[in-house]
């Protein structure tokens, strides 16, 4: 058991260095829609929000909590997600005629 | 579902953010790498609702239709140039829904088991610290990008000592609340308000134009607080997604710092240019109206567009986008140079042009236009200002010295619209305005340039 803490952060360093190399890569055209698709799935939070807002225990302050995280979780999810995919609707490349 | 399969489909919930960040690596592939991502986003979800954690849904499906509404509506309802102000909002939402997971999980476990571990204190102390920042930090952000709130820096003495004291505030209640961790004790309450302040302390001595800067940094908070969040509640999924963003926000945010060739804590800590002071410009500046500015672009051969922020206030993209599509049937060959800060988030300028039908590929980086600075006819600088000022190349004493600009002042011939001779962000004076081959076009971005469109038709 008290490993846990360590194979958690073992898979945080990990994951941080493949953060680093998938956006390095990102051409500065798509910064805007990368930050806020990358927003959307930091919006990932809503599934520990989830939990505390279903767990049904003895607590009504850890559902009311997790409730209120849900929303804006939620926000964060459904936005970040519909206004990336708003953006890059946008982007087009050169037509072979003029549009 | 037990937890199992629940975590096996974590995993591939986190493959599918994966590739799908990857996909937004090119704007050929990135409009499908959202959707697969949020796919994946849909399968952590769906499946967390399916496992045996979850026995209560009536709060849940409150807060989910009415988080999906707000959500869908402001996505669709804001408007391009609005989008650092949305994106602010985003991800000061997502950093309160990690505090009040941190919250939450105290509260729950306090109840549940009767005692708090040290590791679950010291995680939700984590997750409502950096929650806490981010969502402060991100609503001052907000302020000041909506005009809100004065949007220059807010400076005053013992500024950084002040902040220091907090930190340490926090540190030393963190210390404490992990040796008895309680929900309800003044230590929690403590870390919660000193968190907060701390948020806006630390936004409010960053002025507009270094926004691109904090946005990118609060993203990567946010991030860090969902990763945060997910250490308290021993969650994976939560671990690897929020660690991706927080990493994908300092790859940004250390891109922003190199454009303005600034380090992180200088950016963080010092209203700009208090320290220097800079050579003041000697010359003539030479104005030109509509109709010669038109006879110089009718016999241009090449013209490239270099919009600021001036464009995204004057909203002029669209008429930009017009007047590049005349000059192209002309016969000219136009390209629009974009400064990686130019604007009040990453990319910004890149969006409200790709908005005004502008293809992707006649947009060209900074680094790529300047050697070919020497050939283009005009150079159309709307609205920028810090970014094409050569004394950030020639001036060592300037204040921006050692930024990389865009050397407009290469080109044969440079325009500027502006509305005044007032200088920009940085309060230094633009050697540009004076050269021999620029002619300043006053006015509004979006009237002067109509009227330019107006003298092609």
């Amino acid at each position: 058991m008290e490993l846990i803490p360590v194979y958690l952060a073992f898979i945080l360093i990990l994951a941080i260095f493949l953060g680093f190399e998938l956006i390095s890569k990102v051409p500065a055209t798509l910064h805007t829609p990368l930050m806020s698709g990358a927003n959307a799935i930091s919006g990932i939070t809503i599934v520990g929000a989830l939990l505390a807002a279903g767990a049904g225990g003895p607590s009504w302050l850890a559902t009311l909590l997790g409730a209120a995280a849900v929303f804006f979780a939620t926000v964060n999810v459904v936005g970040g997600y519909l206004v990336t995919d708003r953006m890059l609707g946008m982007f087009k490349k050169k037509p072979d005629e003029s549009d | 579902m037990s937890s199992l399969w629940v975590n096996l489909a974590y995993i591939v919930a986190a493959v599918m953010f994966i590739f799908g960040l990857r996909m937004l690596g090119s704007p050929a592939t990135a409009r499908s790498g959202n959707a697969l991502s949020s796919g994946g986003m849909f399968i952590a979800i769906v499946v967390t609702l399916l496992s045996k954690g979850i026995v209560e849904f009536h709060w849940i499906a409150i807060a989910v239709a009415a988080g999906a509404l707000v959500g869908a509506l402001a996505s669709r309802l804001v408007a391009m140039t609005s989008m650092p102000e949305m994106v602010a909002l985003f991800n000061g939402s997502g950093g309160i829904a990690s505090l009040l997971v941190g919250w939450a999980a105290l509260s729950g476990a306090h109840a549940g088991i009767g005692a708090v571990t040290a590791f679950t204190a010291v995680t939700v102390f984590l997750s409502v610290m950096i929650g806490g920042v981010t969502f402060s930090g991100s609503i001052i952000a907000w302020a000041k990008l909506a005009d809100v709130m004065p949007s220059g820096a807010v400076v005053f003495a013992a500024q950084r000592l002040i902040n220091g004291a907090i930190l340490g505030g926090l540190v030393v209640c963190g210390v404490f609340f992990a040796h008895a961790p309680a929900p309800d004790s003044y230590l929690f309450y403590g870390i919660l308000g000193l968190a907060l302040l701390l948020g806006i302390m630390a936004v409010i001595p960053i002025g507009g134009a270094d926004m691109p800067v904090v946005i990118s940094l609060l993203n990567s908070y946010s991030g860090l607080a969902a990763c945060a969040a997910g250490f308290a509640i021993n969650n994976n999924i939560l671990i690897v997604s929020g660690s991706l963003v927080g990493a994908a926000g300092i790859v940004l945010t250390n891109i922003m710092c190199k454009a303005m060739n600034r380090s992180l804590a200088n950016v963080l800590f010092s209203g700009f240019g208090a320290v220097k002071t800079a050579a003041k410009v000697e010359g003539e500046v030479k104005p030109i109206v509509a109709e010669d500015a038109y006879l110089i672009l009718e016999a241009a051969s090449s013209v490239a567009f270099v919009p600021g922020y001036g464009m995204a206030v004057a909203q002029a993209q669209h008429v930009v986008r017009e007047l590049g599509e005349l000059l192209e049937a002309n016969g000219c060959e136009v390209s629009y140079a974009i400064h990686p800060v130019a604007g009040r988030m990453p990319g910004h300028m890149n969006v409200l042009l790709a908005e005004a039908n502008v293809p992707y590929d006649q947009l060209v980086e900074a680094k790529d236009i300047n050697p070919r600075m020497p050939n283009v006819d005009v150079a159309v600088v709307i609205g920028a200002n810090d970014v094409v000022n050569p004394a950030a190349r020639d001036d060592e004493a300037s204040p921006i010295y050692g930024m990389p600009i865009i050397n407009v002042d290469h080109a044969r011939t440079a325009f500027v619209l502006k509305r005044s001779m007032a200088s920009g962000f940085a309060g230094v004076d633009n050697p540009l305005f004076f050269g021999t081959n620029t002619r300043m076009l006053f006015g509004d971005a979006k009237a002067s340039v109509s009227a330019l469109i107006a003298e092609f038709k």
